[in-house]
Protein backbone atom coordinates (compact mmCIF):
# COMPACT_ATOMS: atom_id res chain seq x y z
CA UNK A 1 0.00 0.00 0.00
CA UNK A 2 1.08 3.58 -0.11
CA UNK A 3 2.03 5.08 3.27
CA UNK A 4 1.68 8.25 4.25
CA UNK A 5 2.09 10.48 7.11
CA UNK A 6 0.43 14.25 8.12
CA UNK A 7 2.42 17.46 7.80
CA UNK A 8 3.25 19.30 10.47
CA UNK A 9 0.06 21.05 11.94
CA UNK A 10 2.08 24.39 11.54
CA UNK A 11 3.02 23.47 7.67
CA UNK A 12 -1.24 22.66 7.13
CA UNK A 13 -2.10 25.88 8.74
CA UNK A 14 0.02 27.86 6.49
CA UNK A 15 -1.06 26.32 3.69
CA UNK A 16 -4.48 27.36 4.29
CA UNK A 17 -4.23 30.32 5.28
CA UNK A 18 -5.47 32.23 2.85
CA UNK A 19 -9.12 30.76 2.80
CA UNK A 20 -12.02 30.71 4.36
CA UNK A 21 -13.85 27.82 3.65
CA UNK A 22 -11.84 24.95 3.92
CA UNK A 23 -12.97 21.29 2.68
CA UNK A 24 -10.68 18.70 4.22
CA UNK A 25 -10.94 15.32 1.64
CA UNK A 26 -9.93 11.85 3.10
CA UNK A 27 -9.40 8.94 1.04
CA UNK A 28 -10.94 5.72 2.21
CA UNK A 29 -7.68 3.41 0.92
CA UNK A 30 -4.44 3.00 1.43
CA UNK A 31 -4.25 6.53 3.71
CA UNK A 32 -7.15 5.03 6.17
CA UNK A 33 -5.24 1.97 6.78
CA UNK A 34 -1.54 3.80 7.33
CA UNK A 35 -3.92 5.94 10.11
CA UNK A 36 -3.00 9.07 7.53
CA UNK A 37 -5.84 10.36 5.57
CA UNK A 38 -9.30 8.54 6.49
CA UNK A 39 -12.42 9.68 7.61
CA UNK A 40 -11.27 9.63 11.33
CA UNK A 41 -7.89 11.42 10.52
CA UNK A 42 -10.02 14.17 8.51
CA UNK A 43 -12.58 14.63 11.14
CA UNK A 44 -9.56 15.19 13.59
CA UNK A 45 -7.69 17.44 11.66
CA UNK A 46 -10.90 19.45 10.35
CA UNK A 47 -11.43 19.58 14.43
CA UNK A 48 -7.68 20.72 14.87
CA UNK A 49 -7.90 23.46 12.46
CA UNK A 50 -11.89 24.63 13.43
CA UNK A 51 -10.23 25.33 17.11
CA UNK A 52 -6.85 26.71 16.00
CA UNK A 53 -8.20 29.43 13.94
CA UNK A 54 -10.79 29.96 16.27
CA UNK A 55 -7.94 30.59 18.89
CA UNK A 56 -6.21 32.90 16.33
CA UNK A 57 -9.18 35.31 15.96
CA UNK A 58 -9.48 34.06 12.29
CA UNK A 59 -12.61 31.33 12.88
CA UNK A 60 -12.16 29.09 9.55
CA UNK A 61 -15.09 27.13 8.19
CA UNK A 62 -13.48 23.38 7.73
CA UNK A 63 -15.44 20.67 6.75
CA UNK A 64 -14.74 17.31 6.09
CA UNK A 65 -15.40 14.39 3.62
CA UNK A 66 -13.97 11.14 2.81
CA UNK A 67 -14.31 9.26 -0.57
CA UNK A 68 -13.41 5.90 -0.90
CA UNK A 69 -10.66 6.44 -3.20
CA UNK A 70 -9.40 10.00 -4.05
CA UNK A 71 -7.55 8.61 -7.27
CA UNK A 72 -10.43 7.47 -9.20
CA UNK A 73 -12.45 10.32 -11.00
CA UNK A 74 -16.17 8.12 -9.94
CA UNK A 75 -15.58 9.35 -6.74
CA UNK A 76 -14.28 12.47 -7.06
CA UNK A 77 -17.30 13.65 -8.53
CA UNK A 78 -19.57 12.43 -6.07
CA UNK A 79 -18.20 15.45 -3.68
CA UNK A 80 -18.49 17.81 -6.84
CA UNK A 81 -20.63 20.26 -4.87
CA UNK A 82 -18.87 20.02 -1.75
CA UNK A 83 -15.87 20.76 -3.54
CA UNK A 84 -16.70 23.45 -5.78
CA UNK A 85 -18.23 25.48 -2.31
CA UNK A 86 -14.94 25.34 -0.47
CA UNK A 87 -12.27 28.56 -1.14
CA UNK A 88 -9.40 25.93 -0.77
CA UNK A 89 -9.56 21.91 -0.61
CA UNK A 90 -6.72 20.07 1.82
CA UNK A 91 -6.41 16.80 0.37
CA UNK A 92 -4.98 14.15 2.78
CA UNK A 93 -5.18 11.09 0.26
CA UNK A 94 -1.53 10.30 -0.83
CA UNK A 95 -0.07 12.21 -3.49
CA UNK A 96 -2.23 10.44 -6.33
CA UNK A 97 -5.28 11.78 -4.60
CA UNK A 98 -4.21 15.52 -4.42
CA UNK A 99 -3.80 15.42 -8.20
CA UNK A 100 -6.61 13.65 -9.25
CA UNK A 101 -8.31 16.72 -7.39
CA UNK A 102 -6.48 19.39 -9.56
CA UNK A 103 -7.10 17.68 -12.87
CA UNK A 104 -10.83 17.09 -12.61
CA UNK A 105 -11.13 20.37 -10.82
CA UNK A 106 -8.97 23.08 -12.34
CA UNK A 107 -10.84 25.72 -10.58
CA UNK A 108 -10.04 24.64 -7.73
CA UNK A 109 -7.28 25.65 -5.12
CA UNK A 110 -5.26 22.02 -3.48
CA UNK A 111 -3.43 21.71 -0.77
CA UNK A 112 -1.82 18.54 0.63
CA UNK A 113 -2.05 17.63 4.04
CA UNK A 114 -0.17 14.65 4.05
CA UNK A 115 4.06 14.05 2.82
CA UNK A 116 3.51 10.86 0.87
CA UNK A 117 6.18 7.95 1.79
CA UNK A 118 7.01 5.25 0.18
CA UNK A 119 5.34 1.85 -0.84
CA UNK A 120 5.46 -0.43 2.00
CA UNK A 121 3.66 -2.65 4.73
CA UNK A 122 2.33 -2.27 8.27
CA UNK A 123 5.41 -4.36 10.00
CA UNK A 124 3.63 -4.25 13.22
CA UNK A 125 1.10 -2.08 14.63
CA UNK A 126 2.25 1.31 14.14
CA UNK A 127 4.94 0.72 12.19
CA UNK A 128 5.53 0.79 8.45
CA UNK A 129 8.15 -0.23 6.28
CA UNK A 130 8.96 0.61 2.24
CA UNK A 131 8.98 -2.98 -0.10
CA UNK A 132 8.71 -1.44 -3.04
CA UNK A 133 10.15 1.23 -5.35
CA UNK A 134 8.09 0.41 -8.22
CA UNK A 135 11.15 0.26 -10.57
CA UNK A 136 8.82 -0.71 -13.08
CA UNK A 137 11.32 -4.29 -13.99
CA UNK A 138 10.54 -6.69 -10.80
CA UNK A 139 13.17 -8.92 -10.09
CA UNK A 140 12.38 -10.63 -6.49
CA UNK A 141 12.30 -13.86 -9.06
CA UNK A 142 16.00 -13.63 -8.50
CA UNK A 143 16.16 -12.33 -5.12
CA UNK A 144 14.08 -14.68 -3.06
CA UNK A 145 11.15 -12.29 -2.83
CA UNK A 146 13.23 -9.47 -1.40
CA UNK A 147 13.59 -6.80 -3.06
CA UNK A 148 17.12 -5.30 -2.78
CA UNK A 149 16.22 -1.93 -4.97
CA UNK A 150 13.50 -0.46 -2.15
CA UNK A 151 15.60 -2.25 0.94
CA UNK A 152 19.21 -2.13 -0.16
CA UNK A 153 20.58 1.43 0.43
CA UNK A 154 22.34 1.14 -2.23
CA UNK A 155 20.00 -0.54 -4.76
CA UNK A 156 22.78 -3.45 -5.43
CA UNK A 157 21.91 -5.82 -7.92
CA UNK A 158 24.88 -8.23 -6.76
CA UNK A 159 25.43 -7.19 -2.95
CA UNK A 160 26.29 -7.31 -0.58
CA UNK A 161 28.66 -4.52 -0.20
CA UNK A 162 31.36 -4.53 2.41
CA UNK A 163 29.77 -2.09 4.29
CA UNK A 164 27.12 -4.97 5.59
CA UNK A 165 27.97 -5.84 9.44
CA UNK A 166 26.56 -8.76 11.16
CA UNK A 167 23.23 -8.44 9.28
CA UNK A 168 22.92 -4.40 9.15
CA UNK A 169 23.23 -2.05 7.01
CA UNK A 170 26.33 0.87 7.10
CA UNK A 171 24.23 3.38 6.58
CA UNK A 172 21.83 3.17 9.40
CA UNK A 173 22.41 0.20 12.14
CA UNK A 174 18.09 -0.29 11.96
CA UNK A 175 18.07 -0.92 8.82
CA UNK A 176 18.48 -5.09 8.16
CA UNK A 177 21.51 -5.33 5.35
CA UNK A 178 18.64 -6.59 2.50
CA UNK A 179 21.54 -8.81 0.93
CA UNK A 180 22.07 -10.70 3.96
CA UNK A 181 18.02 -11.75 3.89
CA UNK A 182 18.75 -12.11 0.44
CA UNK A 183 21.32 -14.46 1.42
CA UNK A 184 19.72 -16.19 4.49
CA UNK A 185 16.74 -16.88 2.51
CA UNK A 186 18.49 -18.28 -0.26
CA UNK A 187 20.43 -20.67 1.98
CA UNK A 188 17.17 -21.49 3.88
CA UNK A 189 15.26 -22.52 0.52
CA UNK A 190 18.48 -24.70 -0.50
CA UNK A 191 19.08 -22.03 -3.17
CA UNK A 192 22.33 -20.45 -2.68
CA UNK A 193 23.69 -21.04 -5.92
CA UNK A 194 21.56 -18.59 -7.65
CA UNK A 195 24.11 -16.07 -6.17
CA UNK A 196 27.01 -17.28 -8.22
CA UNK A 197 25.05 -15.68 -11.12
CA UNK A 198 26.36 -12.09 -11.79
CA UNK A 199 23.44 -9.65 -12.74
CA UNK A 200 23.83 -7.04 -15.22
CA UNK A 201 23.32 -3.76 -14.60
CA UNK A 202 19.20 -2.83 -14.35
CA UNK A 203 17.70 -1.26 -17.31
CA UNK A 204 16.30 1.58 -15.23
CA UNK A 205 14.14 3.10 -18.34
CA UNK A 206 11.20 1.23 -16.65
CA UNK A 207 11.81 3.09 -13.74
CA UNK A 208 11.68 6.76 -13.45
CA UNK A 209 14.57 7.03 -15.43
CA UNK A 210 12.43 7.21 -18.97
CA UNK A 211 10.57 9.65 -17.85
CA UNK A 212 7.08 9.63 -16.21
CA UNK A 213 5.08 6.09 -16.91
CA UNK A 214 1.98 4.86 -18.51
CA UNK A 215 0.01 1.70 -19.04
CA UNK A 216 -2.29 1.20 -22.09
CA UNK A 217 -4.34 -2.31 -21.83
CA UNK A 218 -5.90 -2.10 -24.80
CA UNK A 219 -8.42 -5.18 -24.35
CA UNK A 220 -10.00 -3.01 -21.50
CA UNK A 221 -10.36 0.68 -23.01
CA UNK A 222 -13.88 1.29 -24.54
CA UNK A 223 -14.62 1.74 -27.97
CA UNK A 224 -15.63 5.64 -29.45
CA UNK A 225 -18.97 4.87 -29.46
CA UNK A 226 -19.57 3.46 -25.83
CA UNK B 1 -7.60 33.10 37.57
CA UNK B 2 -10.75 33.40 39.28
CA UNK B 3 -13.11 30.17 39.17
CA UNK B 4 -16.05 33.00 40.73
CA UNK B 5 -18.85 33.06 38.38
CA UNK B 6 -17.58 30.42 36.05
CA UNK B 7 -19.24 27.17 35.39
CA UNK B 8 -16.72 24.87 34.70
CA UNK B 9 -17.54 21.92 32.83
CA UNK B 10 -15.76 19.05 32.82
CA UNK B 11 -16.67 15.83 30.70
CA UNK B 12 -15.65 12.69 32.38
CA UNK B 13 -15.52 9.53 30.05
CA UNK B 14 -15.79 6.86 32.68
CA UNK B 15 -15.32 2.50 31.90
CA UNK B 16 -18.53 0.94 32.71
CA UNK B 17 -16.82 -1.63 34.74
CA UNK B 18 -14.80 0.55 37.40
CA UNK B 19 -14.84 4.48 37.05
CA UNK B 20 -18.55 4.83 36.50
CA UNK B 21 -18.92 2.50 39.06
CA UNK B 22 -16.50 4.09 41.67
CA UNK B 23 -18.68 7.68 40.70
CA UNK B 24 -22.48 5.77 41.53
CA UNK B 25 -20.79 4.08 44.34
CA UNK B 26 -19.61 7.75 45.47
CA UNK B 27 -23.68 9.06 45.05
CA UNK B 28 -25.00 5.65 47.21
CA UNK B 29 -22.37 6.60 49.97
CA UNK B 30 -23.15 10.47 49.93
CA UNK B 31 -19.64 11.69 49.06
CA UNK B 32 -20.15 15.00 47.15
CA UNK B 33 -17.79 15.62 43.86
CA UNK B 34 -18.36 19.05 42.13
CA UNK B 35 -21.47 19.29 40.16
CA UNK B 36 -19.20 20.40 36.81
CA UNK B 37 -18.47 16.80 36.17
CA UNK B 38 -20.69 15.28 33.33
CA UNK B 39 -20.40 11.72 33.37
CA UNK B 40 -20.46 9.72 30.13
CA UNK B 41 -20.33 5.70 30.71
CA UNK B 42 -17.94 3.70 27.92
CA UNK B 43 -18.27 0.50 27.50
CA UNK B 44 -13.98 0.70 28.19
CA UNK B 45 -11.93 3.12 27.94
CA UNK B 46 -10.56 1.12 25.14
CA UNK B 47 -13.55 3.15 22.96
CA UNK B 48 -12.40 6.69 24.08
CA UNK B 49 -12.00 8.01 20.75
CA UNK B 50 -9.38 11.28 20.03
CA UNK B 51 -12.47 12.51 18.65
CA UNK B 52 -14.76 12.46 21.56
CA UNK B 53 -12.15 14.48 23.68
CA UNK B 54 -11.83 17.29 20.90
CA UNK B 55 -15.49 17.36 20.47
CA UNK B 56 -15.77 17.77 23.86
CA UNK B 57 -13.17 20.70 23.30
CA UNK B 58 -14.92 22.43 20.55
CA UNK B 59 -18.18 22.33 22.27
CA UNK B 60 -16.90 24.36 25.31
CA UNK B 61 -15.71 21.75 28.01
CA UNK B 62 -13.47 23.37 29.98
CA UNK B 63 -11.47 19.64 30.50
CA UNK B 64 -11.53 16.00 30.05
CA UNK B 65 -11.44 13.45 32.19
CA UNK B 66 -10.61 9.47 30.66
CA UNK B 67 -11.45 7.24 33.87
CA UNK B 68 -10.56 3.22 33.51
CA UNK B 69 -9.25 0.63 35.35
CA UNK B 70 -6.79 -0.14 37.02
CA UNK B 71 -3.62 -1.28 34.90
CA UNK B 72 -3.31 -4.86 34.32
CA UNK B 73 -7.24 -5.21 35.34
CA UNK B 74 -9.25 -3.68 32.12
CA UNK B 75 -12.24 -6.19 31.30
CA UNK B 76 -11.27 -6.38 27.48
CA UNK B 77 -7.71 -6.89 28.90
CA UNK B 78 -5.69 -3.91 27.55
CA UNK B 79 -8.37 -0.87 26.95
CA UNK B 80 -7.00 1.27 29.21
CA UNK B 81 -3.59 1.23 27.77
CA UNK B 82 -5.14 2.42 24.71
CA UNK B 83 -6.93 4.92 25.99
CA UNK B 84 -3.71 6.51 27.73
CA UNK B 85 -1.97 6.44 24.47
CA UNK B 86 -5.15 8.09 22.66
CA UNK B 87 -5.04 10.60 25.56
CA UNK B 88 -1.40 11.26 25.18
CA UNK B 89 -2.13 12.31 21.31
CA UNK B 90 -5.58 14.24 22.25
CA UNK B 91 -2.29 16.61 24.38
CA UNK B 92 -0.18 16.61 21.39
CA UNK B 93 -3.33 17.93 19.54
CA UNK B 94 -4.16 20.57 21.75
CA UNK B 95 -0.66 21.76 22.09
CA UNK B 96 -0.86 22.47 18.41
CA UNK B 97 -4.26 23.64 18.57
CA UNK B 98 -3.32 26.17 21.47
CA UNK B 99 -5.34 25.13 24.36
CA UNK B 100 -3.09 23.51 27.61
CA UNK B 101 -2.64 19.90 26.97
CA UNK B 102 -3.60 19.88 31.11
CA UNK B 103 -6.80 20.07 30.11
CA UNK B 104 -7.16 16.24 29.48
CA UNK B 105 -6.11 13.62 32.04
CA UNK B 106 -6.21 9.89 32.37
CA UNK B 107 -7.16 8.63 35.71
CA UNK B 108 -7.22 4.51 36.69
CA UNK B 109 -9.85 4.28 39.50
CA UNK B 110 -11.64 0.80 40.49
CA UNK B 111 -14.99 0.34 41.02
CA UNK B 112 -14.78 0.35 45.09
CA UNK B 113 -12.32 3.24 44.61
CA UNK B 114 -15.41 5.82 45.22
CA UNK B 115 -13.35 8.42 47.18
CA UNK B 116 -10.92 8.46 44.92
CA UNK B 117 -13.13 8.94 42.05
CA UNK B 118 -14.18 12.02 43.80
CA UNK B 119 -10.51 13.52 44.67
CA UNK B 120 -10.09 12.66 41.08
CA UNK B 121 -12.58 15.07 40.04
CA UNK B 122 -11.48 17.69 42.69
CA UNK B 123 -7.96 17.59 41.31
CA UNK B 124 -8.95 17.92 37.81
CA UNK B 125 -11.73 21.22 38.67
CA UNK B 126 -8.66 22.96 40.44
CA UNK B 127 -6.72 22.47 37.40
CA UNK B 128 -9.26 23.86 35.11
CA UNK B 129 -9.28 26.80 38.16
CA UNK B 130 -5.96 27.49 37.76
CA UNK B 131 -5.59 27.42 33.35
CA UNK B 132 -9.20 28.95 33.40
CA UNK B 133 -12.26 28.65 31.13
CA UNK B 134 -11.77 26.80 27.75
CA UNK B 135 -11.29 29.73 25.53
CA UNK B 136 -13.57 28.16 22.45
CA UNK B 137 -16.72 28.70 24.62
CA UNK B 138 -19.30 31.24 23.14
CA UNK B 139 -20.32 32.64 26.23
CA UNK B 140 -20.08 31.49 30.02
CA UNK B 141 -21.69 28.21 29.04
CA UNK B 142 -20.83 25.25 27.32
CA UNK B 143 -22.33 24.73 24.61
CA UNK B 144 -22.96 20.83 23.22
CA UNK B 145 -22.93 20.21 19.58
CA UNK B 146 -25.94 19.10 17.90
CA UNK B 147 -24.19 16.80 16.23
CA UNK B 148 -21.67 14.14 16.91
CA UNK B 149 -19.84 14.26 13.40
CA UNK B 150 -17.99 10.74 14.21
CA UNK B 151 -17.10 8.71 11.37
CA UNK B 152 -19.22 5.33 10.59
CA UNK B 153 -17.12 2.05 11.16
S1 LIG C 1 12.23 -5.23 -7.93
FE1 LIG C 1 11.21 -3.36 -8.55
S2 LIG C 1 9.02 -3.90 -8.74
FE2 LIG C 1 10.05 -5.59 -7.66
S3 LIG C 1 9.71 -5.08 -5.48
FE3 LIG C 1 11.69 -4.19 -6.05
S4 LIG C 1 11.25 -2.08 -6.69
FE4 LIG C 1 9.31 -3.21 -6.64
S1 LIG D 1 25.07 -2.99 3.84
FE1 LIG D 1 23.58 -4.29 2.76
S2 LIG D 1 21.73 -2.99 2.60
FE2 LIG D 1 23.41 -1.63 3.16
S3 LIG D 1 24.15 -0.86 1.21
FE3 LIG D 1 25.41 -2.69 1.65
S4 LIG D 1 24.38 -4.40 0.69
FE4 LIG D 1 22.93 -2.68 0.70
Amino acid sequence: MIIAEQKPFEEIKNLIEPAQRVLVVGCGTCVTVCFAGGAREAAILAASLRMASKLNGDPKEVTDVTVQRQCEWEYLDTIAEQINEADIVLSIGCGIGVQAIAERYPKTWVVPGLNTAFLGLPAEQGVWVERCAACGDCILGLTAGICPIARCSKSLLNGPCGGSQDGHCEVNEEIPCAWQLIYDRLQSLGKLEMLYEIRPPKNWRTSRDGGPRKIVRPDLRLSEEE
Amino acid sequence: MSSVNVDYQIVAFCCQYCAYAAADLAGGLRLQYPPNVKIVQIPCTGKMDVLYALQAFESGADAVMVAGCMPGDCHFLEGNFNAVRRVERVKDLLRQIGLEAERIRMFHISSSMASQFVAATEEMLRTVEAIGPNPLRVSGKAHPQETCGLPSG
